[in-house]
């Protein structure tokens, strides 16, 4: 049974996607049970295996592909922390799309490519080796592909070509890391770090870049990031998925493993990696939020507000110390929260009231109460205002940089959120203290839609709010570090 | 010079005769023509390599009929591709190579 | 042995009866002798995978005299290959090859040639001989240049014409080699010349024997005849020629190489073959990246993926061969023959629906049909990703084995060329996705059926499945090979 667990959670995404691809256009019921079904299940299963994880268990599956290619799942504290984020996130986006789609056109494929997305989500996370993860990796990038185009208008078309145009080249630099360091060192086992010592400090650098560029495409590091924007045209639940749950993460998640898993700590600090990876990920939470001022969409605000936030948490694996390890990983989980919150409001605000533009904003605070509510709370928290989830993981970094000896990180991480203030803050004046204009509609009297948001609305302020319980991800964070992270 | 070394030299002659009906020729005719005599010159080398021992090895004859009854069977075919061409496009030549002969 | 005599016999007697019956009862022959042949080979699949290799001595005359059949892991693998085309190929031709769809005459004449084929076919994957080859491949010449020209159209002709001088000067090349291989050694059989002591004419036999060959298997710089040929046969026609035809030259290389003659086997030759290969995976992909044509991007595809196959000669050939890295080299290169198999056979099937769909495989004409047929892009776009190399494919499997040894060899130029390869192919398939995804709704198309669209969608299937199962026909593939794999990279 144990060694069945890994399985299980992968095919409660697997089976319902599969399923999904051949189910009439018609058959809403039976799609959204499957759908719906395998979300909570996962979440089910995920539940019990928390409880076992925190005692100190892990699960672990082996499926021999070939010779040298074993697809090894394995559940441990930093894997159950990204699915669980990525299961709860998955029931309420699931929720939110099938009341966002209605009865639109081609929902079987829509929702087919969506469960298969967040099958190649949790496969990435519970991947115990680099080939494992690699495979998953690339299943991510061809499964999201078709969620991208998903509109098949000439924007989302080429958006969607836009992505593979960043996203393929950066697997073929991931599979080119990979192969390099195993034809050296053999298969490579997270839990089992390679010796690297027959490979000489340039190469491994060399190998460290390649790996940085593979992951850093789908991570959208300053200047891979070109893609991120452009997948705007999809539609908002698809929006959803990428920046809080699925493609920008497994990004993040990648740099994470690599960092500590591959190459360990003090390696990367050793062959001096760590620091240019930090400065990198400094200018795109710079870079990023510079960009995200200028944008007049609200989505398109929303999209580089992602590429800078996504880099905290790379920020926080390439200072490669307790503290920062700890603010990256809870940061995964706290942007995860805050960001699709945003992007449900946004779907919400272009859905019900036709609003793209932030002139459109003005004033709905009145009219859509409840969105607009989520909406501040999850743009508080992206500024970092306390008690908000954004801030705890601002704290942490920022002591992450100390113990580091980068005390220049928290100048990065004063510059971001004033800039993070002054790309957010607008929006909430025009949504509660700006008049509307004469011809203004809109209402949220759709429950299903606006019910997600505002459990993940208050997730973001729970998780912030009761960072000190023991069940918060910060708690968790702090075990997985102390567990198999500390130097 | 004996008679096999006689049969090897005219086989050879007859596959270089070939090769140069093969990369001079335009009309397609002609080059299968040019593929039946490096056929023929390849049997009769081969013929020769098997006389050599003191009694005739059977092989290179059991062959070389095969060989023969395969050299028809394909020229059959290339002349009925060539008749069928130059019904259809009116030039007995490959499209590109029509200037020559 | 009764299942290769079957294998063997079946298809030859069944393109007998296509020809000799009237219409209606010669379709209802070809496709039970398709059923009937596929059995015949899994059942030979069974008795492999117990017993291990299957020999017969035809007429109990042993070699030299005689001549050896043998169906090893690596023939039977591909027979299991051409079965399964052949019946995919075979449920696409009842429909596309009907007299009021293909015209009468290609509808009498696809089914005796593709039988003849499919016999010439595995004679070659499990012949031993070296003339037996020859006339085995003169066959399949035959029948494939036929297949060029059914469709009667002038161009397919001057195709069909081109293809034929390519093939009948590869022939005879690889004639000439033979006939000096005999001369020096007096015997033809593969196991008994692999056994003889080394003699000055085997450097020039198996150089002209290997130059006839990849003139037959359009390896760059000999692949002009390839585009015109596949894009012009009728569809199905092209599956098997594309997916299934190159394969068997390849596979005499290889064993030449591998088997026959492994001491010949110069790096500096080697290095050749996998630098031809090399330019062909990028000569190829740019072409096709420049056509406008569906097929016509499928069959330069087709140049480029069988230059893949030629990286295997320096991993695993020569004094490679005893290195650790060379069995996963050799079983990469088998995987990318039968993945691209399986999955170029499902593109052509699926550009041959798109036609019928859409009456031209022009890119602009294909836009939007993926709204219409969407199993059949599905195919598509599932065959794309095993062209590709994309995981979980056959063709990762591939890929990834020979990436894996060509850094274990030192020899990491051949991986550059696997992965621009890849990122190439995604280039030149994008552009058929996108264009089948595009939100137009395409005038007026016809309706293929839903059962008609799922063969293509099998193939495409299936290759991805030797990509998650790649276990036991890794280990199939080993049955038999001289060196055998202890462990793989």
């Amino acid at each position: 049974m144990t060694a069945l667990l890994p399985v299980l959670i992968l095919l409660t995404s697997l089976i319902p996607a599969l399923v999904t691809f051949f189910l009439r256009q018609e058959s809403h019921l039976l799609r959204n049970a499957l759908n719906l079904g395998g979300a909570v299940l996962k979440l089910a299963l995920i539940v019990a295996m928390l409880v076992a994880v925190a005692g100190g268990a892990t699960y672990q599956s082996a499926i021999p592909l070939a010779p040298g290619l074993v697809l090894l799942l394995r559940v441990d504290a930093i894997a159950l922390l990204f699915v669980s984020l990525s299961a709860t996130l998955w029931l309420l986006t699931t929720i939110y799309a099938i009341a966002y789609f209605g009865d639109k056109a081609e929902l079987s494929r829509f929702f087919g490519f969506f469960s298969l997305c967040v099958a190649a989500t949790t496969g990435l996370a519970l991947s115990g080796s680099l080939i494992s993860f690699f495979l998953f990796f690339e299943l991510l990038t061809l499964s999201t592909w078709p969620l991208v185009a998903h509109k098949q208008d000439r924007a989302s078309l080429d958006a969607a070509r836009s992505y593979l145009l960043y996203a393929l080249p950066g697997s073929a630099a991931l599979l080119w890391a990979i192969i390099w360091l195993e034809s050296t060192t053999g298969p490579v086992l997270f839990t089992d770090p390679p010796d690297l010592s027959a490979l000489d400090p340039w190469s491994l650098r060399a190998i460290f870049a390649l790996f940085i560029l593979g992951t850093g495409v789908k991570a959208a590091l300053v200047p891979l990031h070109g893609w991120l924007p452009a997948a705007m045209a999809a539609p908002a639940p698809v929006s959803a998925l990428l920046h809080a749950v699925a493609v920008v993460k497994a990004g993040a998640f990648g740099v994470v493993r690599v960092v500590y898993d591959v190459f360990g700590a003090e390696t990367v600090v050793a062959l001096g990696v760590g620091v240019p990876l930090a400065a990198l990920a400094s200018l795109t939470i710079v870079w990023g939020s510079v960009r995200a001022l200028q944008q007049d969409e609200i989505k398109k605000r929303l999209a580089f507000s992602t590429v800078s936030q996504v880099s905290y948490i790379v920020l926080g694996a390439a200072l490669a110390g307790p503290y920062a390890m700890i603010g990256g990983l809870v940061h995964l989980v706290h942007q995860g929260l805050m960001k699709i919150t945003l992007f449900f409001c946004a779907g919400i605000y272009d859905e019900r009231a036709g609003v793209k533009r932030i002139e459109g904003l003005n004033g709905l605070g009145a009219r859509m109460p409840w969105t607009s509510a989520c909406f501040s709370l999850g743009a508080l928290g992206m500024i970092g205002l306390p008690p908000m989830a954004g801030f705890v993981s601002k704290v942490y970094l920022g002591l992450g940089g100390l113990e580091a000896g980068a005390p220049w990180v928290l100048a990065v991480l004063a510059a971001s959120t004033l800039l993070n203030a002054a790309y957010f803050l607008p929006l909430l004046y025009r949504l509660w203290f700006l008049p509307a204009p004469g011809d203004a509609t809109g209402d949220e009297r759709v429950p299903a839609l606006v019910a997600p948001a505002v459990v993940t609305a208050a997730a973001s302020l729970g998780v912030g709010g009761l960072a000190a319980s023991g069940v918060s991800p910060l708690a968790w964070a702090t075990l997985i570090v102390t567990r198999g992270y500390a130097p | 010079m004996s008679a096999l070394t006689a049969y090897a030299l005219t086989g050879a002659a007859l596959v270089g005769l070939g090769f140069f009906g093969l990369l001079a020729a335009r009309h397609l005719l002609r080059r299968v023509v040019a593929f039946n005599l490096i056929g023929s010159g390849l049997f009769l080398y081969f013929g020769a390599a098997g006389g050599r021992g003191a009694a005739p090895d059977p092989v290179p004859q059991a062959l070389i009929i095969t060989g023969i009854v395969v050299a028809l069977a394909a020229s059959a075919l290339a002349v009925g591709l060539v008749v069928a061409q130059a019904r259809a496009s009116g030039r007995a030549t490959l499209p590109g190579e029509e200037d020559a002969s | 042995m009764t299942a290769l005599t079957a294998s063997l016999v079946l298809p030859l007697l069944g393109a007998l009866a296509a020809v000799a019956l009237p219409r209606r009862a010669a379709v209802a022959a070809a496709l039970a002798t398709t059923a009937l042949t596929l059995a015949a080979v899994l059942w030979l699949l069974v008795e492999i995978g117990t017993g291990g290799t299957v020999r017969l001595v035809l007429g109990g005359w042993q070699p030299p005299l005689g001549i050896a059949l043998a169906a090893d892991g690596l023939g039977a693998a591909f027979l299991a290959l051409t079965a399964a085309v052949m019946a995919g190929v075979a449920l696409a031709a009842r429909h596309e090859m009907a007299p009021a769809a293909a015209g009468p005459r290609a509808a009498f004449g696809f089914w005796p040639l593709m039988l003849l084929l499919w016999g010439a076919l595995n004679a070659v994957f499990v012949s031993r001989d070296l003339f037996n080859l020859y006339v085995g491949i003169e066959l399949l010449t035959l029948a494939a240049v036929a297949l060029v020209a059914i469709g009667g159209k002038a161009e397919a002709l001057a195709a069909a014409m081109r293809y034929m001088v390519f093939a009948l000067a590869g022939s005879l090349l690889y004639l000439a080699g033979v006939v000096l291989a005999y001369g020096a050694h007096g015997t033809l059989d593969m196991d008994l010349l692999a056994a003889r002591t080394p003699a000055r004419p085997d450097g020039l036999a198996l150089a002209l024997m290997t130059a006839g060959l990849l003139a037959k298997t359009a390896l760059f710089p000999f692949h002009v005849w390839l585009p015109p040929a596949h894009a012009g046969a009728p569809a199905p026609a092209s599956a098997l020629l594309s997916g299934l035809v190159p394969k068997a030259s390849f596979l005499i290389v290889l064993r030449l190489w591998f088997e026959v003659m492994p001491d010949r086997a110069a790096t500096g030759a080697l290095m050749v073959l996998a630098a031809l290969g090399a330019a062909a995976v990028i000569w190829g992909s740019i072409r096709a990246l420049a056509q406008a044509r569906l097929k016509l991007i499928v069959a330069y595809s087709t140049v480029a993926q069988l230059g893949y196959l030629f990286l295997v000669f320096p991993l695993a050939g020569g004094d490679g061969a005893a290195q650790p890295w060379a069995a996963g080299a050799w079983t990469g290169a088998m995987f990318q023959a039968l993945s691209h198999g399986l999955a170029k056979a499902a593109m052509f099937l699926a550009a041959g629906l798109f036609m019928v769909a859409a009456g031209s495989d022009r890119l602009g004409a294909l836009r939007g049909l993926a709204r219409v047929m969407p199993m059949t892009a599905f195919a598509f776009a599932l065959a794309a990703i095993t062209l590709m190399g994309l995981p979980p494919s056959g063709g990762f499997t591939a890929k990834y084995l020979m990436m894996t040894a060509a850094f274990a060899a030192g020899q990491w130029i051949w991986a550059l060329v696997m992965a621009l390869g890849g990122l190439l192919a995604a280039a030149y398939l994008y552009r058929p996705v996108a264009a089948l995804f595009a939100r137009v709704a395409p005038t007026d198309p016809r309706p293929v059926a839903r059962a008609r669209q799922a063969v293509p969608l099998v193939l495409a299937g299936a290759a991805i499945l030797l990509g998650i199962l790649s276990a036991p026909p890794f280990d199939f593939l080993q049955i038999g090979r001289p060196e055998a794999a202890e462990e793989g990279l």
